[in-house]
């Protein structure tokens, strides 16, 4: 039988060929563009109608772009200088740069102080964001409020500072009684902070030229600085707002979670507009009379609760996508609830939760537009009242949105870029 | 067990309402309740001294006065004489109607964009995340005042498509695309038009009886009719010979330029046009990435099981695939209708007249009665999100998976 098998294999083969490399069709480049291009007729007819698309957008845009006018001072010259030429105007950035940025109202020798405090903005928010700066830095956070509001608004250093001394009291008193009871600690912090508060008010107004800057009201706010004004602070109070609302619509203390189901419901219920209508109209038949509250802190108050409904939404999902384990670990460690809070569900809850809060984070800072509605000047209120307005630069309208859009562009697209490399670095699973 | 733990009882001290976790849940939630009423009372004394020093109560009776306002887009009859109501109405149905076109055209683009997205032509794919990150990244407010700015101030004037030189002209004698807005011929119902419609109705309801039956019969015998043509057939035939026996009941009118505007036809403004293209191109760009997320959250097993069952790939993306997408897809989608019809509310800034602009704005201003417009402003809204939120769970709790 093995002479019948040996006989049908006639010849073995005993040597290698050398190796060779692809065809040139199957490799490099050429490979490809065929796999990822042309790889079949639809796909090929898709690849030239994109084509199409992308010389159809770029023969109109960069001509446009690249032949602008810079250097004009309005809109007549400007088009006596391009002669006809379909390209950008864009000397209206230059020209009214600084009302794009500044607004209006705020005093000209003064725009340093915004362009330092968001300067510094960076510094401050750099240790929160980076987890391996040195750890001292966040003490400059702490204090950032503090100067950055000496900065935007003036006045009397010493309002912030002793602002900053209230707080500082209310966090060693809550430190030192933080061991015995948690609930006790806060409640006794808060008050010690109240307390200095109020105490500093009687000596600061005496002293109210040490050190003091202009003051500038917030209604001479405007242009950009304000959407940035509102975003940065809006987003900084809604958080921790946001988790007391996500806790206590977890809770099972039923007065507790009826409240802040009831809130969240009805905030995400409802949209912006209303809400700032009811800052702009509604709130002040709500206050005691006589009351003159701020139009912009009224925004803010409502924007802050807008943004904390969404993102207690957004913990509301961490939370629950714990594993019960964590929780029953906690109690059986003996922590009380708000120790495991603190030391266990929270950290993890919030993780879980970054990518959505970025989103609350970026859609809030999207939606300060909106306040050009309720007519303050911001970014997009400047560009639709007096710039467009105005004689010289009625008619230009691509430029001005176009520089809207790309600046609201740059914020959001890096904000949602840190936040996808933030998920990547708090990745703790092994994939 | 209880009986060790179990304290004494009759032994209550004052300090056991702040340390003993029996009692303590009721302190806080006392002392919540107790705020919470304090809050309401202070706003509550306010707003009553507030209306009495301004001499105002809260009526609702200035929704029956005669608003004394024109709005341009409206689908009910309305002039100024209209009461306020009438223009609150006219506002919900102008609110219900953008949202609803915005819905269409947005879940159109973001399937396609989304898929697109996924494609494995790269130049696509590409074009795609671009179109999603530019589109997502900046406020819905400045594309629609782009939108707005491109119909208004790009767009020919009427006069333009005027005279033997015209420097505008209409496409196909149908459509005017004009900075009023757009021009688009107008149904015209002659008598017996409700019969062909009638039977178009009814042909949809036989296609879809004929759709089912094949179904049946593939499950039941395993023989598969075809399904494309006889749809076809059965939905337009029917429809057509009774448009002639009929002779021809549904005509449609022209725009046609007369004096210094277009007459006839149906006019789209230019506000509502902005708005929808803009809430469009916006909410498309959310709705392609949760589409893309849906289909790449269905594992590719699923998809290599199908294909080595020999289906051919369009059957795996209806068959396998996209039931099981449509689960992680469609909670996000609702959720993006309800994004349209709250941004709906920016009309007001380029002077659609939806609730917001007409209820929220005139009416507000004219009548100075801010609490009463602002309160059924907001009612309405929360109507709505609360109806949709309730669509959402029905449709959620009946495609979960049933689980042990």
């Amino acid at each position: 039988m093995s002479d019948t098998h040996a006989a049908s294999v006639p010849y073995v083969r005993d040597t290698m060929l050398p190796q060779h490399a692809p065809p040139p069709t199957a490799q490099g480049p050429v490979k490809w563009v065929r796999e990822s291009l042309f790889s079949s007729i639809p796909y090929t007819i898709l690849t030239l109608a994109a084509l199409y698309v992308i010389y159809l957008i770029l023969s109109g845009f960069l001509p446009w772009l690249l032949g602008g006018v810079w250097t004009t001072s309005n809109i007549r010259e400007c088009r006596e200088v391009l002669d006809g030429v379909q390209a950008g105007c864009f000397s209206v950035l230059t020209e009214r740069w600084n009302q794009l940025l500044f607004g209006i109202a705020y005093p000209q020798d003064g725009y340093w102080r915004p362009t330092l405090a968001f300067v510094l903005l960076f510094v401050a928010v750099s240790p929160v964001l980076f987890s391996n700066l040195p750890r001292g830095l966040i003490l400059f956070t702490v204090i950032y409020p503090f100067i950055a509001f000496w900065l935007v608004w003036g006045g009397s250093l010493l309002v912030p500072l002793s602002a900053l001394l209230a707080v500082v009291v209310g966090y060693v008193v809550y430190s030192r009684i933080v061991k015995t009871s948690f609930a006790g600690g806060l409640f006794a912090g808060l008050i010690a902070g109240i307390v200095t508060w109020f105490i500093c008010g009687f000596i600061t107004p005496s002293l109210s030229g040490v050190l003091a800057l202009e003051p500038v009201a917030s209604r001479n706010m405007g242009g950009f600085m304000l959407n940035m004004i509102l975003g940065v602070i809006c987003v900084s109070l809604s958080l921790p707002m946001g988790i007391l609302l996500a806790l206590g619509r977890q809770s099972s203390l039923p007065i507790i979670k009826l409240i802040c189901v009831v809130f969240i419901e009805f905030i995400r219920g409802v949209p912006l507009i209303t809400l700032l209508f009811v800052a702009n109209v509604v709130l002040a038949y709500f206050l005691p009379p006589g009351t003159n509250f701020d139009l912009i802190l009224r925004v803010i108050i409502m924007i802050t609760m807008f943004a904390s409904a969404y993102i207690a939404e957004v913990i509301r999902g961490g939370l629950a996508a714990l594993p019960r384990g964590q929780y029953e670990a906690a109690d059986s460690l003996g922590l009380d609830y708000a120790q495991a809070m603190r030391l266990i569900i929270l950290p993890q809850a919030l993780k879980i939760s970054i990518p959505g809060i970025v989103n609350v984070a970026v859609g809030l800072f999207k939606d300060t537009t909106l306040v050009s509605i309720i007519s303050m000047f911001d970014l997009v209120g400047m560009i639709r009242g007096p710039i467009l307005a105005s004689t010289d630069w009625n008619g230009v309208y691509w430029e001005l949105w176009g520089f809207a859009a790309l600046l609201f562009f740059v914020v959001c697209y890096g904000i949602s870029q840190y936040s996808q490399w933030l998920e990547r670095q708090l990745q703790t699973d092994h994939h | 067990m209880t009986t060790m733990s179990d304290p004494q009882q009759g032994s209550f001290r004052l300090s056991m309402l702040l340390n003993d976790t029996r009692y303590r849940s009721y302190t806080f939630q006392f002392i919540a309740l107790i705020l919470l009423i304090a809050l309401m009372a202070f706003l509550g004394i306010n707003l009553v001294r507030n209306l009495a020093e301004a001499g105002l109560n809260i009526s609702y009776g200035f929704l029956n006065v005669p608003a004394g306002y024109d709005i341009n887009q409206s689908l009910i009859d309305y002039n100024s004489q209209s009461s306020n109501l009438r223009a609150a109405m006219v506002g919900i149905i102008n609110t219900l109607l953008v949202a609803f076109l915005a819905c269409v055209t947005a879940t159109i683009l973001g399937v396609i964009a989304g898929v697109a997205r996924l494609s494995k032509n790269w130049l696509v794919s590409k074009l795609m995340s671009v179109y999603v990150e530019i589109f997502r990244n900046i406020p819905v407010l400045i594309w629609i005042l782009m939108i707005y700015t491109l119909m208004t101030a790009v767009l020919p004037a009427p006069n333009k498509f005027r005279g033997d030189n015209a420097t505008s002209s209409m496409l196909f004698d149908a459509f005017a695309f004009t900075n009023r807005g757009i021009y688009i011929p107008a149904p015209v119902w002659g008598p017996g038009s409700m019969i062909v419609v009638a039977t178009f109705v009814l042909s949809i309801i036989a296609a879809i009886i004929y759709r089912r039956y094949a179904v049946s019969l593939l499950f039941r015998t395993g023989k598969l009719l075809p399904m494309g043509w006889p749809t076809a057939a059965i939905l337009l035939v029917p429809a057509i010979l009774m448009f002639f026996v009929m002779g021809s009941p549904i005509a449609l009118d022209y725009p046609e330029l007369k004096g210094f505007n277009f007459r006839g036809g149906l006019q789209i403004g230019a506000p509502l046009i902005a708005l929808w293209l803009a809430l469009s191109v916006y909410t498309g760009a959310f709705i392609a990435e949760n589409v893309r997320a849906g289909i790449q959250a269905i594992s590719k097993g699923q998809t290599e099981a199908a294909s080595s069952l020999g289906l051919r790939p369009k059957r795996v993306m209806n068959l396998v695939v996209l039931p099981q997408a449509l689960r992680v897809i469609i909670p996000p989608l609702i959720s993006q209708y309800l994004n349209i019809t709250k941004n709906s509310s920016l009309a007001i800034a380029v002077g659609y007249a939806d609730i917001t602009a007409t209820l929220g704005g005139i009416t507000l201003n004219q009548t100075g009665r801010a609490i009463e417009c602002v309160l059924l402003l907001m009612l309405f809204y929360l109507t709505i999100s609360l109806s949709i939120s309730a669509i959402m769970n029905v449709y959620n709790n009946s495609v979960s998976l049933k689980e042990r």
